[in-house]
């Protein structure tokens, strides 16, 4: 059981870093699991090249919230370029836990939307990832 | 395979644990060395080993295609073929069995309709009403059909306990419909819905029906004659049966007006370069080979449930219902249930909610203790849209499941509750 739900993940869960919206967000983009339920509003402030705000809201399961926490801890105050090029070895490397390939996509929606969330600039955007059936 | 060796019909309720003895997967351990308590059988019901018997001996000893060969091999694998279409025929009580269709599953039975039926007989501003608790496959379909006709659904609203409001339906009725299609049994709240009335009703107002017995053939009595219906769809794999099998039941003068769906082999009678001439049902609706081992077993899983009896099945799932429910409100007054509270409209459907915990995770914890339920919409997004959830947990009984398998869910809900920090 613990190699999953560490304590530090329920923690990031229960009091997620980052969490709630800004004011003068210069982006903003919502992600979505539909098959689960999952849901991230990730919303950015970008000065002067460097991700110098970063703020979420959303709902799910433990491991997407704790990702998205986890995420935005690691990307704020830095340059732009460097955030867009975090991979999803590297989102796995942050949550430290091993992730069965059915739960890939709570573990990844931070990092789908933060990589949306920097390519919409200030637009702002909604957009679902698509999942299968029963 | 004398089916009705293994499983001698008897009075009484069923006996679960001589049941189990039948589904070999039932006495496997998880990778952690749990015993499985297997609780998603409305996604899938486990096989007992009649049906996986079936399969081999067919794969084994006379696997040939049908309805070509002219030799032992191809002739035993086509009398087997027809003779599951017999058994699948009796078990529904259709009253010919040249009705009975096979179909990979109850999906593909439904868009048989959809594209067969539904492209002849739907027209501009024709009404097709649905309801708000269907699968997705009693949905999506019909929305491609309005889409392409240019036609409008319609959807017979829920009670707060996943009933259908009839008082609606009724109004509904007033737009005239064409095809009135619903689910028999809700694959997500149990809900046995009263298919013989709104068939009925529907009849009255001049509409067709379509019923989804995908979640209904599995645990409750059907009589296709006695409901009334124009159409029924299931799958096989919920029955028992192996996944790629599956039927559509339709009234003989239906099939007979409808055109083809896929188009192939199989399905002609004649073939010319420029046209070609149908094949009488149900073979003009079974376009290439077939799925004929699995066709074989879900044969005979009909004959096995039919052997126990599918009275005694409901009343089994319903007395692990009444058994469930008041259980777990009792040891966790916390925990949402959903679906009617009254049983005897209710099929062996669980779903709930642990407040503070997503259903993806209670389900993950749940397997560590070796408790396989279903998380997610179900296939049901309207529906859970409707009940303002985003996802539940679904625990969902068979003919196979106890009363410590319920003890099981029990436990493993304190243990998620112990792993989130919830006090009880
Ligand atoms: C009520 C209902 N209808 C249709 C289906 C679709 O069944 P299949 O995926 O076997 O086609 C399901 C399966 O979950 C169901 O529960």
């Amino acid at each position: 059981m613990d190699d999953l739900y560490r304590d530090y993940i329920l923690e990031h869960y229960r009091h997620p870093h980052n969490f709630g919206t800004m004011e003068d967000a210069t982006a903003s983009y919502e992600g979505a699991n539909p098959l689960c339920g999952d849901r991230i509003t990730l919303q950015l402030r970008v000065r002067a090249g460097v991700l110098d705000g970063v703020s979420f809201t959303g709902r799910g399961c433990a491991i997407s919230q704790a990702s998205a926490s986890l995420l935005t801890d690691e990307v704020k105050g830095k340059p732009v370029d460097e955030a867009a090029k975090l991979s999803s070895s590297d989102v796995l490397d942050l949550l430290g836990i091993e992730i069965s390939p059915a739960r890939l996509k709570c573990a990844l929606l931070s990092l789908d939307t933060l990589q949306h969330a920097l390519g919409e600039g200030s637009e702002g955007a909604t957009a679902h990832a698509a999942t299968g059936g029963e | 395979m004398a089916v009705e060796a293994l499983v001698t019909p008897a009075a009484g309720p069923l006996d679960p644990e001589e049941i189990r003895k039948d589904f070999p997967i039932l006495s496997t351990l998880t990778s952690r060395g749990r015993p499985l308590v297997y609780l998603d059988s409305a996604s899938s019901s486990q096989k007992p080993q009649a049906v996986i018997d079936a399969v081999t001996e067919f794969n084994t000893t006379y696997n040939a295609n049908v309805h070509r060969g002219i030799y032992e091999i191809g002739e035993r694998s086509t009398a087997a073929y027809e003779a599951a279409r017999k058994s699948v025929a009796r078990f529904i009580n259709a009253p010919d069995h040249h009705e009975v269709i096979f179909t990979r599953n109850a999906t593909e039975a439904i868009n048989l309709v959809a594209y067969s039926w539904g492209r002849r007989n739907i027209r501009r501003g024709d009404a097709i009403v649905l309801t708000e608790m269907e699968h997705h496959a009693n949905l999506v379909p019909w929305q491609l059909l309005v889409q392409e006709q240019d036609g409008d659904l319609e959807f017979i609203p829920i009670t707060d306990d996943g009933v259908l409001r009839l008082e609606v339906f009724e109004v509904l009725l007033k737009l005239r419909p064409k095809l009135v299609a619903f689910t028999h049994v809700s694959n997500t709240l149990g809900t046995i819905n009263p298919v013989v009335e709104m068939t009925r009703m529907a009849h009255e107002a001049g509409a067709l029906v379509l019923v989804d017995g995908a979640q209904a053939v599995p645990h409750v009595p059907v009589d296709v004659q006695a409901i009334g219906c124009d159409f029924y769809a299931f799958s096989g794999h919920k029955m028992l049966a192996p996944t790629g099998s599956g039927a559509l039941w339709a009234r003989r003068e239906l099939l007979e007006a409808m055109p083809p769906f896929l188009a192939g082999g199989e399905m002609i009678r004649e073939v010319h370069l420029r046209r070609s001439e149908w094949n009488s049902i149900p073979w003009k609706f079974e376009a290439g080979t077939p799925a004929i081992a699995e066709e074989i077993g879900m044969g005979v899983a009909a004959e096995y449930l039919m052997a126990l009896g599918m009275d005694r099945v409901q009343a089994h799932e319903r007395a692990l219902l009444d058994y469930a429910l008041p259980r777990l409100q009792a040891a966790h007054p916390d925990v949402a249930l959903y679906g009617p509270m009254d049983t005897s409209i209710r099929g062996g459907v669980i779903p709930f909610n642990i407040p503070g915990v997503h259903p993806h995770d209670v389900a993950q914890v749940l397997d560590r203790v070796g408790v396989a339920v279903r998380a997610g919409h179900h296939c049901t997004m309207p529906l859970h849209e409707r009940l303002d959830l985003p996802a539940t947990a679904r625990a969902s009984f068979n003919v196979y499941s106890t009363r410590s398998d319920v003890d099981a869910l029990v436990d493993g809900i304190t243990e998620v509750k112990r792993v989130f920090g919830i006090q009880a």
